[in-house]
């Protein structure tokens, strides 16, 4: 097993910047993931930690070893690609024996070792066929075989569940989670899915446009984005994101967008108090909104434009004037078009952001340092 | 929406205008093969009879027009058998060059980013639509210089170096098609980068080796003018010099003759062309589907 550090590590290709300064570390027999919309760089990264794309700048350790000059070969490495890259004229049993082969392992340890990896992932009987007769699911099996076969120091996950259906996709995520604690591997999972992502992995790296976002664990993301990307990306249904400016009336703060007033709790004047600006963007996820039929403090009054039922509960669309705010609503409270009802936002998960993108908690960390 | 309106009446005439569409269209092709037809017929019926009245009706069978595979026509002459060594040593030898040069430069034309690179592209696509008879003169000189003249190897470097630009552009079609994945698989799972193109890459190409491999040996198989103009010595002679002495040699050609040593020459291309016509159908396929 091995920990991985990338340092400044940058990628261009011709003038398009791929991954741009990115510092990165994974603690050995670590589960991160590395999330981002397509194009965000995340695979380039990926091939870069394999040794088939070489960093234009910046340095990759692999338990404090430079690698950067090593050849993908030597750098013990295993690899699950999205398209699953089998080699379509070998067996199973060919495909999954090739990199021993080429490593020259006496053929009796081939066969045994093939058959020890095959077992994990159940694709025993799928040894004589060839992978053309193969379903998406079995493909996908295979692939991990062959990653795991020549037992790498390090997994790398090139989006491995985008081609499953939704129902293997589950299946699957849980099953890569139970091999990864069992074999204790260093793994790298690339993925455009927040769920995966949250769900499979220990740590998560978000990135966007080249650049690191926020690294952290999904509670973290989750609780604390640290800008308005992550606020926006992670998160489903997403997180209402509104322009708001700030009033201060009667001594009090309060967030205003066309008819959308909210007045905010003491615990934000501090940290609103330091920012000279008037403008920001208010995040409220909407899991964190109680729906009351009764008024409360720091409340505003809604009207249903929309339900969306989403089967464990109802997501509901109250329009203030242009502005759409999204609710998550149990399923108990019936609720009707046109039904006014009061809500109240937690205050302790409001987030936000300046309008550079960034928390405004950040900003309070950052000058506290 | 248009309207859609069948009777018994338009179904009947829809029917019969299909059928006279075919009809057609199978005399029109019948009259357009008719002339070959009778063509590969009279070679055939030749062959074997001793004269033919208008030079189509047969007389009489013979077997005598197949002496020549014992016994020399001309004194002058080689042997049909080294003859026929000859040709298969060409077609041969422009086949193993073909295939070991296109392949290996399609696949660096394909995978690897170099600087002239389209350049060497286009330059071997003119190369291709050059007539190569044009070429005859400078040759002769190029293969007098080399010592090549009147040596099949010449012939064999000559036809090869044509035909190459061609292999390489079916080869480089069928390179492209591979996914990347499946090579940088191949190097991460250990592989160099020799080895990915040995154990990965040629088995996932080999319809189109097949197809060049093909095409490489008829062209050297069928291969006349460079033959005629570059090789006097008759122990290098391939059949199609034979059969050219044949027609050219005699005051009156022996049609008989001429027929047999003809058949004799397309036999060989029959049995290969029905041996391998199921990979000739598959490169209009081609690519990795199916990966069986």
């Amino acid at each position: 097993m091995a920990s991985i550090k990338l340092e400044q590590l940058t990628k261009r290709f011709g003038k398009v910047v791929a991954v741009n300064n990115l510092n990165l570390e994974v603690k050995d027999g670590e589960f991160i993931a590395l999330l981002g919309p397509s194009g965000c760089g995340k695979t380039t990264t990926l091939l870069m930690i394999a040794g088939i794309y070489r960093p234009t700048q910046g340095k990759i350790y692999f338990d404090d070893v430079l690698v950067n000059d090593v050849a993908p070969k030597d750098r013990y490495v295993g690899l699950v690609f999205q398209s699953y890259a089998l080699y379509p004229h070998m067996k199973v049993y060919d495909n999954i024996a090739f990199p021993l082969k080429l490593a020259k392992v006496p053929r009796k340890e081939i066969d045994r070792k093939v058959y020890e990896v095959a077992k994990l992932t159940k694709i025993e009987e799928l040894l004589d066929r060839m992978p053309g007769q193969l379903s998406g699911g079995q493909q996908q099996r295979v692939a991990l075989c062959r990653a795991l076969v020549k037992e790498p120091e390090i997994l790398l996950l090139d989006e491995p569940l985008s081609n499953l259906d939704a129902r293997l996709r589950i299946e699957t995520r849980a099953e890569i989670k139970r091999l990864q604690r069992e074999l204790g591997i260093t793994t790298i999972l690339v993925t455009h899915d927040q769920v995966e992502a949250l769900t499979m992995s220990e740590r998560v790296a978000v990135m966007h446009a080249g650049v690191l976002q926020q690294y952290g664990p999904p509670d973290e993301l989750y609780d604390r984005p640290r800008n308005l990307f992550v606020a926006s990306f992670i998160g489903d249904p997403p997180m209402n994101l509104i322009p708001v400016e700030l009033e201060r009336t009667d001594g009090r703060l309060r967030l205003v967008a066309d008819s959308f007033v909210l007045p905010l709790a003491e615990e934000w004047e501090n940290m609103l108090g330091q920012i000279p600006e008037a403008s920001f963007t208010l995040g409220v996820r909407p899991e964190d909104v109680r729906i009351s039929t009764e008024e409360k403090a720091n409340a505003l009054l809604g009207e249903v434009f929309l339900t969306e039922p989403l089967g464990g509960g109802t997501l509901v669309h109250f329009m203030f004037g242009e502005i759409s705010f999204r609710v998550l609503a149990s399923r108990e409270i019936k609720m009707d078009v046109g039904d006014k009802f009061w809500l109240v936002p937690d205050q302790s998960k409001l987030h936000i952001f300046t309008k550079d993108g960034l928390s405004v908690r950040e900003v309070g960390r950052r000058d506290a340092q | 929406m248009a309207q859609r309106k069948f009777t018994p009446g338009s179904l009947e005439r829809e029917r019969r205008k299909q059928r006279i569409l075919r009809v057609s269209m199978y005399l029109f092709l019948i009259a357009a093969s008719l002339p070959i037809v009778i063509g590969y017929l009279w070679l055939f019926v030749g062959a074997f009879t001793g004269n033919l009245v208008y030079g189509l009706v047969p007389q009489s069978f013979t077997v005598e027009n197949w002496s020549f595979l014992w016994d020399p026509p001309s004194p002058a002459w080689p042997d049909i058998w080294r003859t026929f060594f000859n040709t298969f040593f060409l077609a041969a030898g422009v086949t193993l060059i073909m295939v070991v040069v296109s392949t290996s430069a399609a696949y660096v034309v394909s995978r690897m980013y170099f600087p002239g690179r389209s350049m060497i592209l286009a330059s071997t696509l003119i190369l291709h639509a050059f007539p190569a008879i044009t070429l005859l003169i400078a040759l002769y000189y190029i293969l007098r210089t080399l010592g090549l003249l009147d040596s099949l190897w010449g012939v064999i470097l000559v036809r090869a170096g044509l035909m190459v630009p061609f292999g390489i552009w079916v080869m480089k079609g069928f390179f492209d098609d591979i996914p990347w994945d499946i090579e940088m698989s191949a190097l991460i799972d250990g592989a160099t980068r020799f080895q990915t193109f040995w154990k990965v890459m040629l088995p996932l190409v080999k319809p189109g080796i097949a197809a060049i491999a093909v095409f490489a040996f008829m062209a050297g198989w069928a291969e006349y003018i460079f033959l005629v103009t570059f090789v006097r010595d008759p122990n290098s002679w391939t059949l199609s010099s034979y059969i050219n002495a044949i027609i050219g040699n005699y005051r009156f050609t022996n049609y008989g003759l001429l027929a047999a040593v003809s058949l004799f020459y397309m036999f060989p291309v029959l049995l290969f062309f029905l041996l391998t016509q199921k990979l000739l159908m598959k490169v209009t396929v081609g690519g990795i589907k199916g990966g069986r």
